[in-house]
């Protein structure tokens, strides 16, 4: 017998699948995915594995000797359709106090020049921002942010840097986020936290989570 | 039953089944490049299938026994010997304290693992011993093994008696070369690709990188036609076949990133995850072949029956003890 798949969901190997909810990045379509998810690990469904948001699709692992492929896709239709409501997820708020320009936000005066901003109105716009964590991925802790003053836009830069310190905060394009480990990075470097998204030995060891909503706070260096 | 390191070799590091629950988070589950080879190695030396074993690749370590032990050496690319004298593969091997144990280069395969009776003894960090060395996390103080550390087992001084000379059946066992058919199923961006970009992945042959690593498997030498643009950024499996602008496939391997911006023409059944890993960087070719899901799912069943066997085909071994 061979497992049918609706076209709203993907086989991506033999032990994932994605789960399409949407196209675009679209807060109330990334709520869903994130609402998804909660539904699906409150079910405690044998052999479910990872269920990792992206803007738009959640990817849903499993353990194929555990889980019948088609009783998966029945759970994952009947969470969509029962009483999952996106407004019950709390938006945990995460405040991230950030020093903005010298060494620890190289790149401040290219901003203000590339926007024709002053650097405190980047300063300024940047703080005023509330960012939801659409999802997370790149380097363990790191948030794809969404929300940001789209006047702040500003290219990558055209060869990235060997070392971007932790903590730093960067903007690419039309996405702000924070760098939660030392790494190599191509965003624009506007400030610096000093607080620690990812310590494994810490508990709980990731300050940020898919779904919640960051806001940036100007402190002095 | 510790073991003092003399040589560490080239990329030697603690490796479980891997770190499950942060892969939204963005920490990828890691783990052995070849999972068959892990489990059949702790099974043979009595362990749980995800006792964390030592995995390397290039050179091999060279390490002196302080205590008898069961060690069994899985996987590809090398030999064991033990006071000079080689062993057997798929084995469990008992070495006594005083002994020199090798991990020589061979040239079939391309990541060993060495386990040992008990499992190595790191302390397990979010869950799992595995080393992810990008961000310092697990295994041996998140690092690759260096000469002069001492590695110890869980459980000092088990040596299962009964189990000396355990194998995995000849017959059982994969055979790594250089070249390797790898079972597919196809998506989730069939669109991206059409009619021309699966044909030209499913009928090339690809060359395996030099620039492959834990991460990501690039494969060149062919290369796939698709739509121009990116995807919005979305959670990305193991085994996943990314193709980036320039058409030439990336597989993801154990410590991938999570997520990923271009768009997946596939992705290897997991039965397979070993056999690409085994190909080795800058030699090995790869050919893809299309399966279904529920086909991938029993082939992964077969594979995993194979494990039962080790208890099977030794049993009456073990009850003479």
């Amino acid at each position: 017998m061979s497992s049918m798949f609706p076209d709203w969901i993907q086989p991506c190997g033999d032990t994932s699948l994605l789960v399409i909810l949407g196209e675009g990045i679209s807060v109330s379509i990334n709520r869903r995915v994130h609402a998804l998810a909660k539904g699906l690990r409150e079910r405690q469904i044998a052999g479910l594995g990872e269920c990792v948001p992206g803007y738009a699709t959640l990817r849903v692992d499993y353990d194929p000797l555990v889980t019948s492929l088609d009783d998966l896709i029945r759970s994952i239709q009947s969470v969509l359709e029962s009483s999952y409501d996106e407004n019950l997820l709390p938006a945990r708020e995460v405040v991230l106090p950030v020093h903005y320009g010298g060494e620890d936000g190289p790149d401040l005066p290219f901003v203000a020049q590339h926007t024709g901003l002053s650097e405190d109105e980047v300063i300024r716009r940047h703080t005023a921002g509330v960012y939801p964590v659409l999802m997370m991925g790149f380097l363990p802790g790191f948030p794809y942010l969404g929300g940001m003053d789209e006047s702040l836009a500003t290219p990558r830069l055209e060869t990235p840097r060997q070392r971007v310190p932790a903590g730093s905060v960067g903007i690419a394009g039309k996405q702000t986020g924070v760098y939660p480990l030392e790494s190599p990075g191509g965003w624009r470097i506007i400030g610096r936290t000093h607080l620690t998204l990812f310590d494994a030995s810490k508990e709980p060891p990731f300050l940020l989570q898919p779904g919640d909503v960051v806001r940036f706070v100007a402190v002095e260096g | 039953m510790a073991f003092w390191v003399e040589q560490a070799g080239w990329f030697s590091s603690i490796q479980d089944l891997g770190r499950t629950g942060y892969e939204h988070l963005g920490l990828p589950a890691g783990g052995v490049m070849d999972p068959f080879a892990c489990r059949v190695a702790n099974r043979l030396v009595g362990n749980e299938d995800s006792a964390a074993v030592l995995e390397f690749s290039g050179a091999g370590p060279l390490l002196w026994a302080d205590a008898p032990a069961l060690l069994a050496l899985c996987g590809g690319g090398f030999t064991l010997y033990v006071d000079g004298m080689e062993m057997p593969l798929w084995t469990a091997v008992r070495v006594r304290g005083g002994q020199r144990v090798e991990c020589r280069p061979s040239p079939a395969g391309f990541w060993g693992v060495l386990a040992i009776s008990g499992g190595w003894d790191v302390p397990p960090v979010l869950g799992s011993r595995s080393t992810f060395l990008k961000a310092g996390v697990g295994g041996f103080q998140g690092r690759l093994l260096h000469s002069g550390d001492w590695l110890f087992s869980v459980r000092e001084g088990w040596v299962p008696e009964e189990r000396a000379g355990a194998m995995l059946p000849a017959s059982l066992r994969p055979e790594y070369s250089l070249e390797a058919l790898i079972r597919v199923v196809l998506g989730p961006q069939r669109a991206w690709f059409g009619e021309d970009g699966e044909r030209q992945f499913l009928s090339a042959t690809f060359q395996v990188g030099v620039q492959s690593d834990r991460l990501g498997y690039r494969l060149t030498g062919a290369s796939v036609t698709r739509r121009s643009g990116e995807i919005l950024s979305e959670g990305m499996p193991r085994g996943a076949v990314q193709v980036p602008p320039d058409g030439n496939p990336i597989v993801m391997m154990a410590d991938h990133p999570t997520t990923g911006g271009y768009p997946k023409i596939a992705g290897v059944i997991c039965a397979d995850w070993g056999r690409v890993a085994q190909l080795r960087p800058g030699e090995g070719r790869v050919r893809f072949e299309a399966v279904t899901v529920d086909q991938a799912h029993q082939i992964y069943r077969e594979l995993m029956a194979r494990l039962n066997a080790i208890e099977q085909e030794n049993l009456s071994f073990w009850m003479r003890g």
